[in-house]
């Protein structure tokens, strides 16, 4: 198994550890899941994720490159900005879920999942007619995000770069807890504020004890994958593996909002998206909250309430802050609407639910 | 890890405690320390008669759902009633008001055929 420059401090901390994506990473701490993700809603937790790829793509044709692969518009991203994109896969489907970063002039940094980083790699490489320059340095890059609405006021002790002026989806390169050369992202995966650190794995456990020094006036916890997940869930945010993967539609998954084919881009399955938005299409990706007792969870079947199945759960969980089962599925487009009732078919019964618009978090 | 030996166990870590002809049976420790914090406890078999190994409700963790089965077969007489509102007893006191159900014994040879707690002890080890 893969370790990330904290793999021994999260052991020594007594956290459950498991296999993710070929990494042994930190599933939940000593307080548990519902502790940690209460941590970073209301106070600033950090969590390893220095099992995330980074791709650097670079060059002259850089930007006609990724204008192909990635869904959303690279030409309007300013440097010093970034934008949630995906790999369309040329049948339809979705190769990876993914963050870029505009670095520098004709440098542009890709941040994939784990669990498709050789994928990935594969994909990029056997698109690039364009005869971009594509690196690999997920080995050669750790990063921690440090998420809630404490996270600036603490982070800011560490460093002398005014935080506050790196806007949402932004970031800055500089130095933080005396390690140069961090990238300070204004990004995360939790809807609860805060920022993304890149950085060169030799400085991790540096900057994780400055982190926990300066964070204990904080309340700073370590937070692990557990927590990450139902954190993303009740914001909405999609998940690959079971919100999308090969075989979704992005527009199914309403994601349409980052697939910009008419902007001059000739992206991989461009018409297709255009046509599907036009047509519409036969199912959608929606929240849902259960008004009966119970928990969703994936693979579990949607229903009209009356035995009808019309969709599957992809991804379900007890809300911490709200103590209801909250989940993401797709449905029959005719059930998609904010409102209507559902069910969710949990060993033989159907528990009612209603269709609302994420995030569950209020 | 704690395992009391006035109880016998099962490989898939349920424990049981004979009272007479009835018995009451919980998950281990171990179950729900792996488990982690224990949200919601779903029993709907009172009254009904199973078999050894068969379900007799589920637990679910905030990431998981297990299933809970019936060392013996018997009768589930009771199911605990703290457990509605109260979830988390399982993980704060497994053993005692943690408890899942409460079953009369059909066969009491079968309870010949569960694991004491130097079995069980080793099975997790």
């Amino acid at each position: 198994m893969k370790t990330t420059p904290f793999t021994d401090i999260h052991i020594a901390l007594g956290a459950k550890m498991h296999e993710f994506a070929g990494y042994n990473m930190p599933i939940e701490y000593t307080t548990g899941i519902i502790d940690e993700h209460l941590t970073v809603v209301n106070g600033v937790g950090v969590f390893d994720v220095s099992h995330m790829g980074e791709f650097w793509v670079k060059g002259a044709n850089a930007l006609q490159f990724l204008q192909k692969i990635c869904s959303n518009n690279i030409a309007a991203l300013p440097i010093g900005k970034a934008q949630y994109n995906f790999f369309p896969n040329g049948k339809g489907g979705i190769v990876d879920d993914l963050i870029v970063y505009h670095y520098e002039p004709e440098k542009y940094l890709l941040v994939v999942n784990a669990a498709n980083i050789e994928k990935d790699w594969e994909w990029i490489n056997s698109q690039n007619s364009e005869g971009a320059e594509l690196e690999n340095s997920s080995d050669n890059m750790a990063q921690l995000a440090i998420q809630g609405p404490k996270a600036a006021e603490q982070l800011q002790t560490l460093t002398d770069i005014p935080l506050s002026e790196i806007p949402y989806y932004s970031f800055t390169v500089g130095s933080i807890a005396g390690v140069d050369n961090v990238i300070i992202s204004n990004t995360g995966y939790t809807g609860a504020g805060g920022y993304e650190l890149y950085f060169y794995p030799q400085f991790g456990q540096q900057l994780w004890n400055k982190l926990f020094e300066a964070g204990e006036p904080f309340g700073l916890k370590p937070i692990g994958l557990g927590a990450r997940d139902t954190l993303r869930l009740e914001m909405g945010f999609l998940l690959y593996g079971n919100e999308i993967d090969e075989t979704t539609s992005p527009i199914e998954a309403g994601l349409g909002w980052i697939t910009k084919p008419a902007e001059g881009k000739n992206l991989i399955d461009g018409d297709l998206f255009t046509h599907q938005r036009t047509e519409g299409v036969a199912k959608k990706l929606v929240g849902f909250e259960l008004i009966d007792r119970g928990i969703p969870r994936t693979g579990y079947e949607l229903t009209d309430g009356k035995g009808k199945t019309i969709g599957r759960v992809t991804s379900g969980t007890l809300s911490p802050t709200r103590k209801i089962g909250i989940g993401l599925g797709y449905v029959e487009t005719p059930y998609a609407k904010i409102g209507t009732e559902i069910a969710v078919a949990i060993r033989n019964k159907e528990l009612k639910a209603i269709v609302v618009k994420p995030p569950f978090r209020k | 890890m704690n395992i009391p030996t006035n109880l016998k166990y099962t490989k898939d870590h349920e424990w049981f405690r004979l009272e007479g002809d009835c018995a009451y049976v919980g998950i281990t420790d171990f179950a729900q320390s792996e488990l982690g914090e224990i949200v919601f406890v779903e029993i709907e078999t009172v009254g009904e008669t199973l078999n050894a190994g068969e379900t007799f409700g589920t637990v679910e963790a905030v990431k998981t759902v297990s299933d809970l089965f019936l060392p013996v077969s018997g009768e589930v007489l009771e199911a605990n009633p703290l457990l509605e509102d109260q979830p988390g007893l399982v993980n704060s006191d497994p053993y005692g008001e943690g408890w899942m159900v409460k079953i009369r014994v059909k066969n009491m040879a079968e309870t010949e055929t569960l694991l004491t707690a130097e079995a069980y002890r080793s099975l997790i080890a």
